[in-house]
């Protein structure tokens, strides 16, 4: 009924926004777009929103998250019209389950996988550290919740090091909790997001392996347009403006490719 | 319905909860005694201090937690040098943690209890010619047996329903630190909300149950 007498009154209302449009700048159009960001984006995505605010003249609005809390919210009548999910499973699950815009999911950003220790030459650039597994403690995010956690247990797998290591994980809930355990010493070493410890081209500190991408099967971090953001011609600008060059300069700037 | 990972959290948080409750019962009456008795300027601020973890947001304990038990940190530096190793991902981390975190819980009602007695009681006990100890352990606690079931109440039920510090310091490790509330969360997090119903409501029907045994047992709270 609701959905039904929203559509009746866009159907009269969007010609004469197009009518208006049509000589104006977007700028005349600023609208404000509602994006729930899973966490380990929060710092490129608020670079990339300021530029997008500055370009678009819309606002985007930030809400940062773990993406399964943020699934939660959406399903329980969140007003988020966006969603950068960490995974690409969520998004997919979510169009499925009808509240998001069929069609409307893309790959905006792919992590990248370190091996990072907040002491300076801990970590070489191998994985000889874990072969020796002289540590008490490895940081790893929650593999059933995390895609950064499952990429690091494939990549263990793949090492044939999983055994000998299993018994001394940490687990963080989030990526961004596991870089605190390992950042505060407490784990000597841990499987954290390049994005987190790596800015302008280089290491911020300690010492790190970036994984190569071929150890675990790539860690796709999905957009999608929400149901709530289906007529919002900024949530429409805000997708298009992930995809240009002057975004992904930013993602890639983060330690992301794309 | 429960998997054994569950069952494996919920006999942890039992065993957390109990042994943190009676630590507490220890550690708690001794400041409790202080704070009731003494005219010391120092009263406020202590009392404060004690007071502070209801105040403050759990993951932010269990921060500083995290950095001061840490390797680096002053705590994790006197538990070396004492050869304990550092706490954070241990059962004892979460010991040490759940104490400082549920004190106010223990401290308050032994406390209030204690100053219900009045002096009265103590001064009768000194012409019978008790000593202190014997005037504590005959009189005093006896007197305060109501303020006691409520603070093991309250310290057990707030370590039950621990979650931000345990997340803080926990590591999440079967057995070792991976409690009920975490359990339940990481269950809603996975997406399996079928499981988390049916940890949340043991959780429920247990604190209901918990609290009303308190409130029949303990009707009036503290007598005079």
């Amino acid at each position: 009924m609701h959905i039904g007498r929203s559509l009746v009154k866009n159907a009269f209302r969007l010609p004469a926004l197009a009518l208006l449009a049509t000589p104006f700048a977007s700028a005349a159009l600023a609208a404000e777009v509602s994006v729930a960001v899973a966490a380990n984006f929060a710092a490129p995505m608020q670079t990339i929103a300021a530029d997008f605010e500055k370009d678009s003249g819309h606002k985007a609005q930030l809400v940062f998250g773990s993406t399964g809390k943020l699934y939660a919210q959406i399903r329980n009548g969140a007003p988020f019209e966006v969603l950068l999910a960490a995974d690409n499973e969520t998004p997919a699950r979510l169009e499925k389950e009808g509240f998001a815009v069929d069609g409307s999911r893309f790959t905006y950003a792919i992590g990248q996988l370190a091996l990072w220790s907040a002491r300076s030459g801990y970590v070489g650039d191998n994985p000889g550290v874990l072969r020796q597994g002289t540590f008490r403690h490895l940081g790893i995010a929650n593999p059933r919740l995390a895609p950064y956690g499952a990429a690091a247990v494939e990549t263990l797998t793949r090492l044939g090091l999983l055994g000998k290591v299993e018994g001394k994980f940490v687990q963080g809930e989030n990526i961004a909790q596991t870089f605190q355990f390992v950042a505060t010493g407490n784990a000597e070493l841990g499987f954290v997001a390049l994005s987190q410890v790596y800015a302008d081209d280089k290491l911020k500190g300690g010492s790190a392996w970036v994984v190569p991408a071929r150890l675990h099967s790539p860690i796709r971090q999905d957009a999608v347009v929400l149901v709530k953001g289906k007529e919002n011609p900024a949530a429409t600008a805000l997708i298009k403006f992930l995809k240009t060059d002057k975004a992904h300069a930013v993602i890639k700037s983060y330690g992301y490719a794309w | 319905m429960l998997g054994d990972s569950d069952i494996a959290a919920i006999v942890l948080t039992l065993k957390l909860a109990s042994v943190t409750t009676l630590l507490l019962l220890f550690i708690g009456t001794p400041i409790a005694w202080w704070l009731a008795r003494t005219r010391s300027p120092w009263k406020g601020a202590i009392g404060a201090v004690v007071a502070l973890p209801i105040v403050l947001p759990p993951t932010v304990i269990g921060f500083y937690l995290l950095v001061a038990m840490g390797p680096n940190g002053p705590v994790g530096q006197l538990t070396q040098s004492l050869g304990l190793g550092v706490l954070p991902f241990t059962f004892s981390g979460l010991v040490v943690a759940s104490v400082f975190y549920s004190m106010p819980f223990v401290v308050q009602p032994i406390q209030n209890a204690f100053e219900a007695i009045g002096e009265w009681p103590l001064e009768a006990a000194a012409t019978l010619r008790a000593s202190p100890l014997d005037t504590f352990f005959s009189v005093v606690l006896p007197l305060a047996r109501p303020g006691y079931l409520t603070a093991s109440v309250l310290g057990f039920a707030h370590t039950v329903g621990e979650f931000g510090v345990v997340l803080m310091i926990g590591g999440n490790i079967p057995d070792k630190t991976r409690v009920v509330s975490v359990q339940i969360y990481d269950h809603v997090e996975a997406m399996e909300y079928g499981q988390a119903h049916w940890l949340a409501a043991i959780m429920v029907a247990f604190s209901f149950v918990v609290l009303l045994l308190l409130y029949t047992l303990n009707p009036t709270g503290r007598r005079r």
